[in-house]
């Protein structure tokens, strides 16, 4: 199967010939029966018959096989059959049809508007989903909210803040979730006596908090990041990703972080200030505004940064690295500040995690980094309003599938989206432009489009 | 006084899960080697190929006794040839599916990490829906006594078993790389790749076939890993990070050094184990990764597969 370059099958009419091809059912035969045509055939059932044992039942290591039998003999495969047949035909008709379908769609001067469309992000359309935001949780029943805040608004202020890491410097970071356990204990060690098994001479207001957990976590990013943002990209991906499991493991095995348990009865957030009292209960409204707001600050801000002198010296170094450093950009140290910066979002997204209900350490799984990682891609790494519209959609996407599919099956599906998106669109549900500019480059093969050093063996020798 | 006691025993256990590590670690590197990619998928073929094997075996033996003699040695054949088809088939689907149409695309490096933590997400949570979410462990294939004892330690039968699989691999692998036209195109292929193609190598089937490879050894490192210790749908993350340890401390890329890397990781997480605390073996392998990323960051043997293989 070393063919798929060579394609046997009939090239697409040119955009240039004119009127219906001659002979199209030939072409129609030769695409869909050609030996590429059924090749793809083989592969789209083989997907229906995958995607048929993902939806399907489960089973045991008693009887390993049965889950997918049990899929497989079920009527349900029909269906999942006639969709991979479905899929077949519109793979291999596509190529074939579209150029007749966008014919004289085609703008005359494709490249020079996609670089000279409006720069900043029309005001009305921010202000519109800003209204839509507040507005929303009103519509919606308590089992919603509840998941409106600790599902989508925590993860955005999560992918928001891994976007600075992935996104702006094209650094890959797997342990994320670890600074945000570092928040969430820092939480409960400060504001509370008995939420974990320690905790400091002196009590404070949550508020306080924030401002330690996010030099914690910053200073906790440029120790872990220090030494390895020296080296080739990827090690710091498998670093962060031990790091994390460090602190998992911390969690779950010492005494202090009380183990297993997790920490309970870390104060709500408060405000005492000027014979003005309030308290974020156990309502969730109060805290999605609240964390609504962050987000909005933290979109503004890292706005303000992208457009900044640092933001410029980040897209050089994904660009490409070594003509920055030779430009005199200090590259490790803007690594490092993304990392810290990346970091200490990560630590105060813990503190309002903390402080609005209890945790375990099983909130800090590795499935959680993941889990943010992938809300960045999805959205749209480099896109503030990507990612976080990324999360919105697949965190609701998961809210609903709630009821349909078994809650550690979903991740399965995570997976699936994942790939599918770095097949298709690795840009992202809503791009950034630069950003997607720099994978159509790297896909040229100028450039990196990450801080990762070039792209891997292209064997474009055969294509 | 007490560790120098067990020094032995410690050291024969170390050399033990250091061999497996070793046996892993040479896909990370394989793979590496070929594309500059770390693999992150590799624990995913490991925890495959250890299902595979072990199912096989078990229904080889049918809940019944312990057999001996040759039935044991035809159940450990099968397992590990299973575990080393199906560990080359998820390698294989793996490259097919989450590189090959992202390297046709030249798509920058980090979409390939992120396609690989996908497909793992994808097979680790499909493997704990359809084989249960539960620890399973093996029957055994042998009765595990002791061989023999060595400076006081003692050596039992799977020890041994895992030891000499372990090193029989490992040989064939070097002789392989070394050696043979297909092992000469690998190290090609990891020098320059654009020069390989214009020397007539086939890049694609190259890496197709280092891919297979590597799957065919974590795959039979996954039966021996049941076959000691369970297996379950998460099994393969803690072994693939510390082969990717051992891949890393021997020199990433680097044939021999992942094999020398994964031997040493062993006896340190064995000794540390022991000194410090067996909860905390895991985090020995980690803050090893650490330390060697820092100290010497190309490995104690240097990197690059066409140099030093």
């Amino acid at each position: 199967m070393t063919t798929t370059a060579t394609h046997p099958s009939p090239a697409p009419p040119t955009p240039s010939g004119s009127g219906l091809p001659p002979s199209i059912g030939k072409w129609l035969t030769e695409a869909l029966f050609g030996r590429a045509g059924l090749r793809m055939l083989a592969v789209c059932l083989g997907l229906g018959v995958l995607s048929a044992i993902v939806t399907g039942p489960g089973s045991t290591a008693d009887e390993p096989f049965d889950g997918i039998r049990r899929s497989v003999i079920d009527p349900r495969i029909v269906t999942f059959l006639l969709l991979g047949v479905a899929l077949w035909v519109v793979v291999r008709v596509t190529p074939l049809v579209w150029p007749i379908l966008v014919r004289g769609f085609e703008p005359a001067r494709a490249q020079v508007t996609e670089l000279s469309r409006q720069r900043y992000s029309p005001i009305g359309l921010n202000l519109a989903l800003l209204a839509f935001a507040i507005l929303i949780p009103l519509a919606l029943g308590a089992p919603a909210r509840q998941s409106l805040v600790n599902d989508i608004a925590i993860y955005a202020l999560l992918a928001l803040g891994l976007n600075v890491v992935i996104g702006y410097a094209g650094m890959l970071d797997l342990g994320y979730i670890a600074f945000f356990a570092i928040g969430a204990y820092a939480t409960a060690y400060f504001t509370s006596e008995k939420a974990i098994n320690v905790h400091s001479p002196v009590i404070l207001n949550p508020f306080f908090v924030f401002p330690i957990a996010f030099v914690l976590a910053a200073i906790a990013g440029v120790i872990l990041g220090g030494p390895t943002l020296r080296l080739r990209g990827d090690y710091l991906a498998i670093v962060t990703l031990g790091f994390g499991e460090i602190i998992q493991l911390i969690a779950n095995n010492s005494e202090f972080t009380n183990g297993p348990r997790g920490a309970f009865g870390v104060p709500h957030l408060s405000i005492h200030v000027f014979g003005f009292h309030y308290e974020w209960g156990q309502d969730p409204l109060p805290y999605y505004y609240l964390l609504l707001g962050l987000i909005v600050i933290t979109m503004i801000a890292f706005g303000q940064l992208e457009r900044s002198r640092i933001g410029r010296a980040w897209a050089a170094i994904r660009e490409d690295e070594i003509a920055a450093e030779a430009t005199g950009v200090p590259t490790l140290r803007l690594k490092l500040l993304a990392f810290a910066i990346g970091a200490s979002v990560s630590g105060f997204a813990g503190v309002m995690y903390a402080s609005k209900q209890f945790f375990n350490p099983q909130t800090f799984s590795l499935q959680a980094s993941f889990l943010v990682v992938t809300l960045v891609i999805f959205g749209g790494m480099g896109s503030r309003l990507g990612v976080v519209v990324g999360t919105v959609i697949l965190q609701g996407l998961a809210f609903v599938l709630r009821d349909l599919v078994p809650a550690t099956d979903r991740l399965i599906y995570f997976g699936a989206v994942v790939i599918i998106m770095m097949i298709f669109r690795p840009q992202g549900v809503i791009p950034s432009r630069r950003r997607k500019r720099e994978i159509k480059l790297s896909e040229a093969g100028i450039g990196g489009a990450d801080s990762l050093g070039a792209a891997p063996t292209a064997a474009g020798s055969q294509t | 006084m007490d560790f120098v006691h067990q020094f032995w025993q410690l050291t024969v256990d170390g050399l033990m899960s250091g061999s497996l590590y070793a046996v892993i670690a040479l896909g990370y590197t394989l793979v590496y080697g070929v594309l500059q990619l770390i693999n992150f998928a590799h624990s995913e073929v490991f925890m495959l190929g250890a299902f595979g094997g072990l199912f096989a075996a078990r229904g080889l033996m049918d809940g019944g006794d312990t057999p001996s003699g040759l039935a044991s040695v035809g159940i450990v054949a099968v397992g590990l040839g299973v575990g080393a088809m199906v560990g080359a088939l998820a390698a294989f689907t793996l490259e097919r599916v989450a590189y090959r149409p992202l390297r046709r695309r030249g798509a920058p490096r980090l979409a390939f990490l992120i396609s690989a933590i996908g497909a793992s997400l994808f097979a680790v949570n499909l493997a704990g829906k359809e084989f249960g979410r539960n620890n399973v462990s093996m029957p055994e294939p042998f009765t595990n006594g002791e061989v023999f004892k060595i400076f006081g330690a003692s050596v039992n039968t799977k020890t041994l078993v895992i030891f000499v699989v372990a090193a029989a691999m490992l040989l064939i692998l070097d002789t392989l790389v070394a050696r043979t036209r297909l092992g000469q195109s690998i190290r090609a292929v990891a020098q320059d790749s654009d020069t390989a193609v214009m020397m007539g190598v086939n890049v694609d089937r190259v890496i197709v076939l280092t891919f297979i490879i590597g799957g065919l050894l974590a795959g039979a490192g996954g039966f021996l890993y049941a076959m000691t210790f369970t297996a379950s749908f998460t099994m393969g993350f803690i072994p693939g990070v510390k082969a990717f340890t051992a891949a890393v401390l021997g020199g990433i890329g680097n044939v021999r050094g992942a094999m020398l890397g994964g031997v040493l990781l062993g006896l340190i997480e064995s000794y540390g184990g022991y000194i410090f605390q067996a909860s905390y073996k895991n985090v020995i392998a980690f803050l090893v990764l650490v330390l060697i990323l820092m100290i010497r960051p190309q490995g104690l043997l240097g990197e690059r597969l066409g140099r030093a293989a």
